[in-house]
């Protein structure tokens, strides 16, 4: 499984890095959400630097579909969807794969997402720990679910408007929790110190929760759709 | 031994009846042809074969396995080329055929050996695979079934967009195989393309077969055509 999801790993970077989808289209995408929170909430900074969390795990959400979009265009666009699920690979290989290269993409846009969240929300970087952690999990979770759900609608014809569907109200544990996780760890939350960590804890739950429903489904997934 | 083995298979794409029937054995090491119009079924029962069309109903046995229930096993076993190619048009040739070869566990080399074998040198192994012509394509997706060395082959369409001359190298490559012991079966709408290659031939019209059971066709061993390289020209 590790070796097959080291392999699809690989191939879809070496596929992400030829392209540069995520870089040219992905990232400036991402950069107008947050610009455009920014014009939304420009007449209140202190509301602005509060609600700064949210609006980043948002726009985190919103990049990743266009990422699990394309993840599955590749494999559709020449039929390679067939060679795939004729290759032998490891169902769970093929899912941790595409999750380990979707979560790595990721991190590059979150990276330069936080520095769009610091100049334009003029937000403050503090708790270390709990803020890598936070993002950590998150991102893996955000990735998880979006391989799963993307696989669900790889098969269909209305699959790029289905998959935000059959998404966001997946997606919203995570968002809630990896926002509050974030408030607690710079300062923002009124709960004790110890609440970010329980937050934290229930992203484990529900990002644990999508990886090991997607080793377990994908390989009827793939093959029902 | 048989290679594949269908009794009564049927298949439906939702209500559609895809297979209505089908009575197919194919010897180990046997080259055959599915010959039939355009949607005949051919496409369908290569996909049956490979056990990405489930059956509805009957038996089917593909290398001695269940193609459904034993899919992950069988399909490290076959190699299937479609209409379409299954290649990543962002990779080189060589990145794609080399995938093909890692994730089937071929030796170090095998992507480099296959590409040059289907006359794709080291400069157009090194270009992206959107670059190339279809039927450079075509070959690329050919090498890389070729890396991973399969038991049985499945080709739907292989001589599509080949020149005469990799037709006839596309032919040798298979015959070759076929010497190895793997088993070809080619599914084609030209009537003396796969029929110049094979040493049986499968009419298949309406989601059924005829002359599918080893004593319908010609018995095993039978010569193939000594004519091959001049009907393979000749079709071209």
């Amino acid at each position: 499984m590790w070796h097959d999801a080291l392999l699809v790993a690989a191939k879809d970077l070496r596929i992400e890095r030829r392209s540069r989808v995520s870089l040219n289209q992905v990232v400036p995408y991402a950069l107008m959400v947050l610009l455009l929170f920014g014009f939304a909430f420009d007449q209140d900074r202190s509301l602005l630097a509060q609600a700064a969390p949210g609006l980043f795990w948002l726009a985190v959400v919103f990049a990743g579909l266009p990422a699990v979009q394309r993840s599955f265009a590749i494999e559709a666009a020449d039929g390679a969807s067939d060679n795939m699920r004729m290759s032998g690979l490891d169902p769970a290989g093929i899912f941790l794969g595409k999750v380990a290269a979707i979560t790595l993409q990721l991190f590059v846009i979150e990276a330069i997402l936080v520095g769009g969240v610091v100049v334009l929300f003029h937000s403050r970087l503090a708790g270390g720990a709990l803020l890598a952690a936070t993002t950590v999990i998150s991102t893996a979770g955000v990735a998880g679910a979006g391989v799963a759900y993307g696989a669900l609608s790889v098969g269909l014809r209305v699959r790029e408007t289905l998959l935000p569907l059959l998404l966001a109200p997946v997606l919203a544990p995570v968002v809630l929790a990896a926002t509050q996780a974030w408030r607690s760890a710079l300062g923002l939350s009124t709960t004790s110190p110890g609440g970010g960590w329980r937050w934290f804890g229930l992203l484990v739950a529900f990002t644990g929760v999508y990886l090991a429903g997607g080793v377990l489904t994908f390989g009827t997934l793939i093959e029902e759709t | 031994m048989l290679a594949v083995r269908f009794r009564r298979a049927v298949a439906f794409a939702g209500r559609y009846p895809l297979l209505a029937g089908v009575d197919l054995d194919i010897q180990a090491g046997e080259i055959v042809a599915l010959r039939g119009p355009n949607g005949a079924g051919k496409t369908s029962l290569l996909r049956a074969i490979g056990g990405l069309l489930p059956l509805s109903s009957g038996e089917a046995t593909v290398l001695g396995l269940d193609p459904v229930a034993d899919a992950r096993a069988l399909r490290r076993r076959i190699g299937l080329l479609g209409h379409r190619n299954g290649l990543y048009d962002d990779l080189s040739a060589l990145e794609n055929v080399r995938f093909a070869a890692r994730v089937a566990g071929a030796r170090k080399g095998a992507a480099e050996v296959a590409l040059e074998r289907l006359g794709l040198g080291a400069r157009l192994g090194a270009m992206p695979v959107s670059r190339l012509s279809a039927g450079q394509r075509r070959r690329v997706a050919l090498a890389a079934l070729l890396a991973r060395e399969p038991e049985l082959w499945l080709l739907d369409e292989p001589h599509a967009g080949l020149d005469a001359t990799h037709r006839r190298l596309l032919d040798d490559l298979l015959l070759a195989a076929s010497d190895r012991g793997a088993t070809v079966v080619v599914a084609s709408h030209e009537a003396t393309t796969a029929a110049a290659l094979a040493g049986r031939t499968v009419e298949v019209a309406g989601g059924t077969v005829t002359g599918g059971l080893i004593e319908a066709g010609p018995p095993p061993g039978t010569p193939r055509p000594t004519a091959l390289v001049e009907a393979s020209a000749y079709v071209a």
